[in-house]
């Protein structure tokens, strides 16, 4: 019997800016298969053995490290981390370097986090292996974008009109970029919310709404992403302080009542509880928050097992 | 999709049907009855053929033994071979297999590597007292050492023909075919 | 010395104080033009120019070679080497070496390490102050004694107001430009590219245009009660061309620089190039109106000069990291083609080659180059506008690959050039 033929047509994921709505409906479709195979009493399968993945964080992610190995362990990978001091980080090793080890090394995929945009993509079109991009910089974080999307297709089945704003820094948010492509594709009306320090120049151009009082954001959203906030970067601080940012556009039980609606509450994780996010919020019964930290071992598994097919499919193609 | 020459019709509707029926009697014989007994269909025709399975022993026996169906995608041994894109499907086992009589249904036995995959699966689920196969057709060329519990049809096959089972579920009809492979005009690559 | 004794023969002469190309040939003795005629015969060695068209050898007002410091991306013989393969017999040099070039026994060390290689002449820019710091202006009287052009603090800006009206001040004493750097860096801190929806779309930290104009706005309001000669180094934005247009109207001395990458490329390459930091410089790649303008201010004479910008790294230290590579591109060779591909269309080739000759002549003051005219330096380029190549950038003299013209189809080659009558690049067939 001859199966479906469909697949990812390309070797590397690297934002969701560059994926077909198609691509990116393919991945959420084989997360929900994969998604199954997180509740089984065995949580591993045999689909990717043999196939060998490197996790390079050049940047601090226990979180999204997590996600993915144990994405890949689930699918039977044999992976291996390296461990990247930020030190060394400094001492500077370019990108060239980088490649040439891991080609060394003879490994399939790579998996990277980088604190440079654009960083997988150089990456990417040095190596013969896969790159999928565990967030550059301030450019995209993919399979973030791809669980988020997930998590509220759990809620509503279809985007499509349905209006998501992203509250927070928006401007050094590789979060929101992928947010808003992906939102964007699937057929959702995307709108930012943040102080006007924290918003990046063309938003129009891309297609997004800007909110600039987080009320009339709420009043329209029917679903908020809300972004972990950071006071300082670079030294810089771009708000006068925490405790004025949460009464401004912190999310409390009190603005969503006040929305008049029912308004589904992502975030990306790790909350600063009480400034962006009410604990209150956090913690409500229906909270998704934890869901998505289980869609992303899915969606990462389900973006493994699709960029590793192609893989197969070039190098050993007999029937 | 490869386009198949369909051959021979090697059966129809109603030898379908006395299949199904004769394979349910052997079921509930050989277990002396329902009892801890579960039928899984292996995706993608071995769940309509299991559900059918599943209304005649309810209807011989009055009482439908759990059912549920497993995908084996992620457990296939050629996943490094095969050079298209198998979708994962979906897996839904909506009960505790550990000490049952599991019936495992597929519609054609043929290498044996499908039902050696199906039963990796299901022992990621749990511990069955028993796993036993059900095929509606057994065509040879076995590649492991599985032998088929219940069987609808033997049909002797060369390597080079296919065997097409079309059901009123998926296909709209209820009857099996033997085909001709196209001959492979291009070498593998 | 014999060798530079040169008559060059046959060619089209390309006088950019005209607008038309005339047949003609060229004498050099002793390093200098004795005679420019439309036959000439002389018992010196020849070289023949036919079917190419000859013009002035070119001038750059800026450019860094890295000696002394980091020769491992440039030195002052491969920088000179990349200059001559390029057209330029005369380059100027920036001072951000290491250490800075902030007094005259540096600048004469630059000066003898170029004469030694005999190559181009290097002229030096001066820093404006100590270690370019922004601090402490350097000794600016004996650096020019020393010899050098103007000074600049380029790489910075002289970012204090008081301090820069100071400088231009104390620098219009010596009748030497001060070269600005104009960036406000408060705007641009953590930047990488310009400022906009691509900057937005690819995740870089941005650098506003405004960031230029704020400080060519306040250097020209300080010119106004300083007097002296302000030039504005690469300048990118169309605001700046204004400014400099209303400056000189009100007859202050204003004069700017273009560098061929800012009039070939604008903002999109930087998405369309894959974070690729050869695409990275500062000021950066700015939105395609304002590159129109930049070539529209070309064409109309507010643009004093093509200058390369010329800044060599290796590919190690550009493949950091779009956000953490260094900024700055090489362009020494590919400057004339990059202006004939995009100005030729607008400009008669004699006009466009004021933007290599005459032009930075009058900028820095040089009254013995950029014309061919007996008695000035025997520096002569032989070219052919028409030539179509791919520029291949492994073909480089430079120490370093950091071109954004790599792979680029461009039109105009420079064939020979000859510097103080001497052949110091290319035309070995063509001398009899
Ligand atoms: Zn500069």
């Amino acid at each position: 019997m001859i199966a479906e033929s469909t697949g990812l047509a390309r070797k590397d994921l690297l934002g969701l800016e560059e994926l077909t709505a198609e691509e990116i409906r393919l991945i959420l479709r084989t997360a929900r298969e994969f998604r199954e195979v997180l509740d089984r009493p065995i949580k591993k399968v045999p689909a990717l053995r043999g196939l060998t993945v490197a996790n390079l964080f050049f940047e601090n992610s226990t979180r999204t490290k997590m996600s993915f190995e144990l994405a890949q362990k689930r699918l039977s990978t044999d992976s291996i981390g390296f461990a990247v001091s930020t030190s060394s980080v400094k001492k500077g090793e370019s990108l060239r370097d980088t490649a040439q080890n891991i080609e060394a090394m003879r490994v399939d995929m790579i998996v990277m986090r980088h604190s440079e945009s654009g960083a997988p993509r150089r990456l990417a079109e040095m190596v013969d292996a896969h790159v999928v991009n565990a967030g550059d910089g301030c450019h995209e974080h993919p399979t973030q974008g791809l669980l988020d999307l997930y998590t509220m297709q759990e809620r509503f089945d279809d985007l499509r009109d349905r209006r998501v704003v992203i509250i927070g820094d928006i401007a050094h948010s590789r979060v929101a970029r992928s947010n808003i492509h992906g939102l964007l594709k699937l057929g959702a009306k995307v709108g930012v919310c943040g102080p006007p320090t924290l918003l990046p120049m063309g938003l129009p151009e891309l297609g997004v709404d800007v909110y600039p009082h987080v009320e009339d954001a709420l009043a329209e959203a029917d679903i908020i992403n809300v972004l972990r906030i950071q006071l300082e970067r670079m030294g810089v601080p771009l708000f006068p302080s925490t405790r004025e940012y949460a009464s401004l556009f912190g999310i409390t039980p009190e603005r969503l009542e006040n929305a008049g609606h029912e308004i589904l509450v992502l975030h990306p994780g790790p909350i600063n509880r009480n400034v962006e996010l009410d604990s209150r919020v956090a913690d409500a019964p229906g909270s998704v928050i934890l869901s998505q930290v289980t869609n992303g071992v899915a969606v990462r598994m389900a973006v493994t097992y699709l960029l590793a097919k192609t893989r197969l499919e070039a190098g050993h193609g007999a029937l | 999709m490869t386009t198949l020459q369909r051959k021979a019709r090697i059966m129809d509707a109603h030898r379908m049907r006395r299949a199904i029926t004769r394979i349910a009697y052997e079921i509930v014989e050989r277990n002396k009855g329902t009892d801890a007994l579960a039928v899984i269909g292996i995706r993608t025709r071995g769940v309509p053929l299991g559900q059918r399975l599943v209304e005649q022993i309810a209807a011989h026996e009055g009482e439908a033994p759990p059912f549920g169906y497993l995908d084996i995608t992620l457990y296939r041994d050629d996943l490094q071979t095969i050079a298209y894109h198998p979708v994962v499907g979906p897996t839904s086992i909506p009960f505790n297999i550990n000490d049952r009589h599991i019936i495992l249904v597929d519609d054609v036995l043929f290498t044996g590597r499908t039902a050696r995959a199906a039963i990796s699966v299901l022992i990621d689920f749990g511990r069955p007292r028993s796993i036993h196969l059900a095929a509606l057709i057994d065509r040879g060329h076995r590649e492991l050492p599985i032998c088929p519990d219940y069987v609808g049809r033997v049909v002797p096959t060369a390597r080079t023909e296919a065997i097409q089972v079309n059901l009123s579920e998926t296909d709209g009809e209820d009857v099996v075919y033997v085909c001709d492979l196209p001959p492979l005009t291009e070498p593998q690559s | 010395m014999a060798r530079s004794d040169l008559l060059i023969r046959g060619g089209r002469i390309a006088d950019p104080a005209g607008d038309v190309l005339l047949p003609g040939d060229v004498l050099i003795r002793d390093g200098a033009i004795v005679e420019v005629a439309s036959s000439i015969d002389a018992d010196v060695p020849v070289l023949d120019a036919t079917g190419l068209v000859v013009a002035p050898g070119f001038i750059d007002l800026h450019a860094h070679f890295r000696e002394p410091g980091q020769e491992w991306k440039e030195d002052i013989a491969s920088g000179s080497r990349a200059a001559v393969a390029g057209g330029f017999t005369t380059v100027c040099l920036m001072p951000n070496t290491v250490p800075a070039l902030h007094d005259q026994e540096r600048v004469r060390f630059v000066m003898a390490r170029g004469r030694e290689v005999g190559l181009a002449d290097l002229r030096v820019v001066g820093a404006a102050t100590i270690d370019i710091a922004g601090s402490k202006m350097a000794p600016l009287g004996e650096m020019a004694q020393a010899g050098c052009v103007a000074f600049s603090d380029d790489g910075h800006p002289i970012l204090d107001s008081g301090l820069m009206r100071r400088i231009l001040e104390y620098a219009g004493q010596f009748e030497l430009p001060v070269v600005q750097h104009a960036e406000d860096t408060g705007l641009t801190r953590g930047g990488a590219m310009n400022e906009g929806v691509i900057a937005t779309r690819l995740g870089l930290g941005a650098m506003p245009r405004c960031a230029e104009d704020i400080i060519v706005h306040r250097d020209i309001a300080l010119l106004e009660i300083t007097g002296g000669h302000l030039h504005i180094a690469h300048a990118s934005s169309a605001v700046t061309m204004d400014l400099v247009r209303e400056a000189r109207e009100r007859g202050l001395q204003v004069t700017c620089e273009v560098t061929p990458h800012h009039l070939f490329f604008d903002e999109n390459w930087v998405a369309s190039c894959h974070y690729d930091a050869n695409y990275k410089m500062n000021p950066p790649l700015r939105a395609s109106s304002d590159r129109d303008a930049l070539i529209e201010a070309c064409i109309d004479g507010t643009v004093d000069a093509i200058a390369t910008d010329h800044a060599p790294h290796l590919p190690d230290e550009k493949e950091m990291g779009f956000g953490a590579a260094p900024f700055g591109v090489i362009g020494l060779e590919t400057a004339f083609a990059a202006a004939v591909t995009v100005l030729l269309p607008h400009l008669s080739l004699p006009r466009l080659l004021r933007l290599f000759t005459t032009g930075p002549a009058r900028v820095f003051g040089f009254d013995d180059r950029g014309r061919l005219e007996p008695g000035l330096r025997g520096d002569v380029v032989l070219l052919d506008p028409e030539a179509e190549f791919i520029y291949d950038v492994a073909s480089s003299a430079s120490r370093s690959r950091n071109s954004p013209f790599h792979g680029q189809r461009l039109r105009g080659r420079v064939v020979a050039t000859v510097s103080a009558g001497r052949l110091v690049h290319g035309g070995g067939n063509r001398l009899h």
